[in-house]
């Protein structure tokens, strides 16, 4: 039988062998590893970057004259596209829509998740599992059969209950954005003893919403902002269920538009993938402060 | 203190009904006689026939558990693993529900009282500081719900703060402050409230031995200058010794003994409370109940001790005379097998000839014998000092 040398490289004896390697293995060694370092890196950014920096070339460069013109930004910028034969009223009413639905999304989703995954937290551990099972099932499910789903609720809710008023859409991006908002609250529920913060502050004469708002909300915003800013991203990005669902959004907006100038379309569309990553980026800075305020406080008595 | 609407006698509840060992009469007599002095001196905590059965359990955690706590007094529930006593702790809170049974403080019944409002106020094993809030802050949170005014609150905050030596470090924050100083800030803030009753669960078990014996002596001369009816858990018996008004003993959900640390060392009234504070020798031996015949010398028998031809008397190490060699006198010859020396006393592990029976024997360092070594023959003698017969 042959012998494992790939295994035996990992061994602790073998990791011993590498550091007391001479150092000019050693220095070919680092070499290589800089070398697929970068390798991967560069892989990356050509795969992430390439799309956008397409849409910019596209929204600078006239795809049939070949003009090079800033004239699809300053139509944004100057809320006037009739310069460029485009009617951006569309556009405008889409980004309002779909601010307007971030922040109902975000309302909603705090407020039907963090009650939630708190008690159940507190509570039950089983209950929990169950949580986040059908927290998950978004993931799952793909969007045009969720809309087979929601199609006749929101056919009944707009003509029964509320209206056609794309707002509505919130319920269902509540949905969309549970597996997300999900895990970033779990995050911080994980990194506190909340049993424990609970009840001391039970024991110390605290009513139930003084325990949620005085000891774990200040605990947990951190998570619930992480949860919040990867919602926006989601229904800023959404465009399956909105237009299945034959109701107005930025991207059905944004599609609506590129059909008479593709220019201010991809343009737009660029400057909300940038607030997307923004948001995202945000989030690490903040964390990542927050780290360094705690770590700068730490004389460790 | 008059008395509440709160005020019940247990056992004209339809719960104490279903209580199985503790007898309506006698549940009736002992709950009139505690409110009857919790109004005089306005204090103290009784727990009657409480039964507590996880969900999803058949074991009880807690069977039949009954205690009774003076104003002002500190009471230690010390056992091992599983036997019920944060169990207990936590249902004086009011964190976890009861099966059956009732609670009284200073003569109000507690038992369907939330956390909230027992006015209790409870230090936990795991640093329970709040993260966000500094060391005052901590303090005042429990002031700051009653309703106490700023200017006040930190004024009592403070004075907490110095009652645990942390005055000076009142503007940190958790994780500035090593784990005796959050359990020190931990202790202020639950004093702060002034509490009808203070329960203290394991609050040392995470700290180092240092930190501990240190911080338990704060503890203790905190408790007496405040005068606080104290519950404290533990499993560390020379804590429960070091601070203890009275240790309740517990085990399998109820207490076997509960006495003052001297009588429940010198005094214990069941095999497990013998065995588990302290050392104790299992010598097989023949009893009358009153009198045990130990290596041929008769030693008296403490009350509910068993009689018969074949018992186990529980000698403490120190009630063992041993003599360097074999002896005419009566005794039991054995064999040395080890010798510890603990700095002011030493401990010999030794072997019974012919029975091979196991037996320890400690005195000072001083008495030690000389020559004395692993495998020296040697005479055991018992003290006619009362022992417990099993």
């Amino acid at each position: 039988m042959a012998v494992n040398t790939t295994s035996a490289s990992h061994t602790p004896r073998a990791a011993t062998r590498q550091a007391g390697a001479p150092p000019q293995l050693r220095a070919i060694r680092v070499h290589q590893q800089r070398i697929i370092k970068t390798v991967i890196l560069t892989v990356t950014s050509l795969f992430l970057g390439i799309p956008p920096l397409s849409m910019l070339i596209f929204t600078l460069r006239h795809p049939l004259s070949g003009r090079w013109s800033l004239d699809p930004w300053k139509a944004i910028f100057t809320a006037d596209g009739s310069a460029l034969g485009a009617d951006l009223s569309t556009l405008w009413s889409g980004l309002g829509i779909s601010l307007g639905l971030c922040m109902a999304t975000v309302v909603i989703m705090l407020l039907l998740l963090v009650p939630v995954m708190v008690i159940a937290h507190i509570r039950s551990k089983r209950l929990e599992r169950i949580i986040e099972w059908v927290a998950t099932l978004p993931l799952t499910i793909p969007a045009i059969v969720l809309v087979v789903g929601l199609g006749p609720i929101y056919r009944w809710l707009s003509t029964d209950v509320l209206s056609s008023n794309p707002i509505w859409l919130c319920f269902a991006y509540a949905i969309l954005v549970m597996p997300y908002a999900f895990r970033a609250l779990t995050v911080g529920l994980n990194s506190i003893d909340v049993l424990t913060l609970c009840e001391t502050a039970r024991s110390l004469g605290a009513s139930w919403a003084r325990v949620f708002f005085r000891v774990l909300l200040p605990n947990l915003w951190q998570s619930m902002l992480s949860a919040s800013f990867i919602s926006i991203s989601v229904v800023l990005g959404e465009y399956t269920v909105a237009s299945l669902l034959g109701r107005m959004n930025l991207q059905v907006a944004l599609y609506q538009l590129g059909q008479s100038n593709s220019q201010i379309s991809t343009a737009m569309s660029l400057l909300a993938l940038l607030f997307g990553v923004l948001l995202l980026v945000s989030i690490d800075l903040i964390s990542g402060a927050m780290r360094r305020s705690k770590e700068n406080n730490q004389p460790c008595l | 203190m008059p008395l509440t609407q709160h005020h019940v006698v247990p056992s004209e509840t339809p719960m104490q009904n279903n209580t199985a060992s503790v007898s309506k009469q006698s549940v009736t007599q002992a709950a009139q006689a505690v409110l009857a002095e919790s109004a005089e001196r306005g204090g103290g905590v009784q727990m009657f026939g409480i039964d507590k059965i996880y969900a999803g359990s058949t074991t009880k955690a807690l069977d039949n558990f009954n205690l009774e706590i003076k104003p002002g007094e500190m009471v230690v529930l010390l056992g091992g693993s599983g036997c019920g006593k944060s169990t207990a702790l936590r249902s004086l809170a009011g964190l976890e529900d009861i099966q059956h049974g009732r609670i009284l403080v200073g003569g109000q019944d507690m038992t369907s009282v939330p956390a909230n409002k027992r006015g209790m106020a409870m230090v936990f094993q795991a640093y329970s500081l709040f993260p966000h809030m500094s060391a005052l802050e901590n303090v005042e949170f429990g002031l700051e719900i009653r309703g106490i005014g700023r200017a006040e609150r930190k004024r009592v905050a403070m004075e907490k703060l110095e009652l645990v030596g942390l005055s000076d470090q009142a503007g940190k924050y958790t994780q500035q402050m090593s784990g005796g100083q959050q359990q020190r800030v931990a202790l202020a803030r639950a004093l702060a409230i002034n509490p009808r009753v203070l329960l203290l669960d394991e609050p040392l078990s995470a700290l180092d031995a240092k930190v501990r014996v240190q911080l338990r002596d704060e503890i203790r001369r905190i408790q007496l200058e405040a005068g606080t009816t104290t519950v404290f858990v533990t499993h560390d018996q020379e804590e429960a010794l070091a601070v203890a008004d009275r240790i309740g003993v517990m085990h399998h959900g109820r207490i076997e003994q509960i006495a003052d640390p001297t009588t429940l060392y010198r005094r214990p009234t069941t095999e497990y409370v013998a065995t588990f504070i302290g050392l104790s020798n299992k010598i097989p031996g023949s009893s009358n109940g009153t009198e045990a015949e130990v290596f041929g010398h008769r030693v008296p028998l403490l009350d509910g001790s068993a009689s018969g031809a074949a018992v186990n008397v529980l000698v403490r190490p120190e009630n063992i005379i041993l003599r360097a060699q074999a002896s005419d006198t009566p005794g039991a010859r054995a064999h040395v097998m080890m010798i510890h020396f603990l700095g002011s006393l030493v401990r010999v592990d030794t072997i019974v000839d012919h029975s091979g029976i196991p037996v320890t024997v400690q005195m000072p360092a001083s008495e030690l014998p000389t020559g004395l070594r692993n495998g020296s023959v040697v005479t055991l003698e018992p003290l006619p000092i009362p022992a417990l017969a099993a």
